[in-house]
């Protein structure tokens, strides 16, 4: 993405923002409430078209990018709270995040050819070893508001990778996790890096700091720094946004040295 | 060790949560079935076409076994449970309310008048399937106008269709024959039809029962489609449409198109039915065609549990066996014929609320919801005991 602004009415929500994920790559977008970090999320979605600048995906420019499009491009995306599907079992929750894969027309479902069922079951296949992978095959015949907080995100985490995308976007995955929850948050995703790319919201420093390959911080709209997690701890512009909010600055302030302290345990 | 004890009881609180009551009678879940252990084939096709044979057989059986009078109920009862099983997908499992199946239903019925009226009629099957596209393009050009509606929006909108299109029966009077509307000519039973009630029963194959007959194959014909559907991966991607947008917007889903197809489907039943209904009534006029036919129609889906086909067949049968029953009743009490013919729509009323208090997911729906915590609970418990083993 280069030179993104977007502006609601009169607000400035981003300025000329600019911001590339490299293959493989854990990336990590952080900043203050309200710098962006969302607005810049759905730019990359589609689900808001940017005043100007341009995103590109694999060296070609997208124009006019549509939310249903992403998975086929290979862009997967969690969404802030779990957003699953509440009627439906977690195995199928997954089963519909592996749409892209599914060949079975509407004329095969509406016979109930063998062509639809063996589509069916290579779908449930995939889903299936998509939860496995994330530890919640048990769970596969459950209702998800039956679930607890912890087991919905690893399900929406497993519908996001069904699709086996190439770039995947995780917004605030560890919301509402404890301590060793977010711990193996951080486990997984760094076993995901390699294989796909990550571009990753997060409010939590500790897990941004320890997982992420780089990271780009906006603050009020706009890019203030952008570098590895140590170039970026050192940028004395990333300490003022941060200690700079009087009603955050504790909280913030004790958030990055305990991300300093949980580096130097590692 | 506190803190083992206290992580069993708080994901119990959480089962007791029901997942998305009204639609409950939707989830007939596709992903679960060959999991549960189950007589039926795995195939989907053997299974539905077991279950079509069986309904078939049973369907026979009723007819046979029943007075003309009810086998002219019978024959109401399917074209309603047509069109109450189309809206059913619409609503139940893609979300879309639909006040105007009325209307979809009198395009089917006024085609179908319109096609038998010439001189050498096309055959049945040709004009029932005409019958349902004409209702499937008009269902397009509406699907396409709701699918970018919600809720109240969408309601008023299909309300226009339902108050609407009667009217233009009325306006072009010379083609649609205007409030008196048209005369259906019923074609004849074949010779095949004549033998094989004679063989089942040796009852007279009267044209009630002929109709009957052509009701129930159509409705049969009807609801095995709309149940391969709904077990696919369609009926899953509808699903998630009503579930949860901006997901599965990225889960690849076009929405616009999903939420068409749905009411595409739905109008071809609502098609069917309409053409259904006039030749069991042999007549098409927009008297036959009011909101309260829409109405109606979505009632009996509610009471029976949204998304569930049996639950609209069950909630059609309330619809057309309640107000006589209520009727009978009322007359046994020693009412007159007027007092106890008003007493159909106090009881139905009266059921519908007893019904929404009660069961509030409908018929089907409450025994799913049920079926539902109770595996939901032995889950829990066996992780519970599972917990208490490791310790």
């Amino acid at each position: 993405m280069t030179g993104i602004s977007v502006a609601f009415g009169g607000v400035l929500a981003l300025s000329d923002v600019s911001l590339t994920v490299e293959p493989g790559q854990v990336h990590g977008l952080i900043g203050p409430n309200g710098a962006g970090k969302t607005t810049l999320f759905n730019v990359a979605c589609g689900l808001v078209r940017p005043t100007e600048g341009r995103i590109s995906w694999r060296g070609e420019e997208l124009r006019r990018l549509r939310p249903a499009q992403l998975t086929s491009l290979g862009i997967a995306r969690t969404l802030q709270g779990v957003g699953l599907f509440a009627g439906m079992t977690v195995l199928e929750n997954v089963m519909v995040g592996a749409h892209r894969h599914a060949r079975a027309g509407f004329l095969s479902a509406l016979l109930a050819l063998p062509t639809s069922d063996k589509d069916e079951q290579r779908l449930r296949e995939r889903a299936m070893t998509a939860l496995t992978e994330l530890g919640a095959a048990r769970y596969a015949g459950r209702y998800p508001g039956s679930l607890p907080y912890p087991v919905q995100k690893r399900v929406a985490l497993a519908r996001a990778l069904v699709s086996e995308p190439d770039l995947l976007m995780l917004d605030e995955p560890a919301s509402g996790l404890s301590e060793d929850e977010m711990h193996e948050l951080g486990e997984l995703i760094r076993s995901l890096a390699g294989r796909v790319s990550v571009l990753l919201v997060e409010h939590h420093m500790d897990l941004v700091m320890r997982v992420c390959d780089r990271i780009t911080v906006l603050d009020s709209g706009k890019q203030i720094a952008a570098g590895t997690p140590a170039e970026v701890q050192a940028d004395p512009a990333v300490t003022e946004a941060y200690l700079g909010d009087a009603v955050d600055a504790e909280a913030d302030a004790a958030e990055l040295t305990n991300a300093d302290g949980g580096r130097t345990h590692d | 060790m506190s803190d083992l004890q206290s992580s069993p009881s708080a994901a119990g609180k959480a089962t007791d949560e029901a997942p998305v009551v009204a639609t409950a009678g939707a989830n007939a879940s596709s992903a679960q079935a060959s999991a549960e252990r189950s007589f039926l084939p795995q195939s989907t096709l053997l299974r539905h076409l077991l279950v079509l044979l069986g309904s078939a057989v049973l369907a026979v059986a009723l007819l046979e076994l029943s007075t003309p009078y009810q086998n002219s109920q019978l024959a109401t009862l399917t074209y309603y449970a047509i069109a109450a099983g189309g809206l059913t997908v619409l609503t139940g499992m893609n979300g879309q309310i639909s006040l105007g199946h009325g209307a979809l239903m009198a395009a089917g019925a006024y085609t179908t008048a319109l096609l038998l009226d010439a001189d050498e009629p096309l055959p049945l099957p040709v004009v029932l399937l005409a019958s349902v596209l004409v209702a499937v393009a008009i269902g397009a050009l509406v699907g396409v106008a709701a699918a970018r509606l919600h809720g109240p929006y969408l309601a008023g909108a299909t309300l226009a269709l339902a108050v609407g299109l009667p009217g233009l029966a009325i306006y072009f009077h010379d083609i649609f024959g205007g409030e008196q509307g048209m005369r259906v000519r019923a074609p004849q039973a074949p010779e095949a039809f004549e033998s094989f009630i004679d063989v089942v029963s040796g009852n007279n194959a009267s044209s009630t029962k002929w109709l009957a007959y052509l009701g129930t194959i159509c409705l049969l014909i009807t609801y095995f489609f709309l149940a391969n559907l709904v077990r696919s991966r369609i009926g899953r991607t509808w699903r998630a449409v009503r579930d949860q947008e901006v997901a599965a917007e990225l889960a690849g889903i076009n929405l616009g198109a999903w939420r068409v197809l749905a009411f595409v489907v739905s109008a071809a039943a609502a098609g069917l039915a309409g053409a259904v209904l006039a030749l069991v009534v042999r007549l098409a006029a927009p008297s036959g065609f009011t909101l309260v036919l829409s109405l109606s129609l979505l009632t009996a889906i509610v009471l029976g549990g949204l998304g569930s086909l049996v639950g609209a067949l069950l909630g059609s049968a309330l619809l057309v066996f309640l107000p006589p029953f209520a009727r009978d009743m009322g007359a046994s009490f020693g009412l007159d014929q007027t007092e106890a013919a008003q007493v159909a729509p106090f009881v139905y009323g009266v059921v519908l609320i007893v019904v929404m208090i009660f069961v509030p997911a409908g018929f089907v729906g409450t025994i799913r919801l049920r079926r539902m915590n109770a595996k939901a609970k032995k889950a829990m418990a066996q992780a519970a005991a599972d917990a208490a083993g490791r310790r």
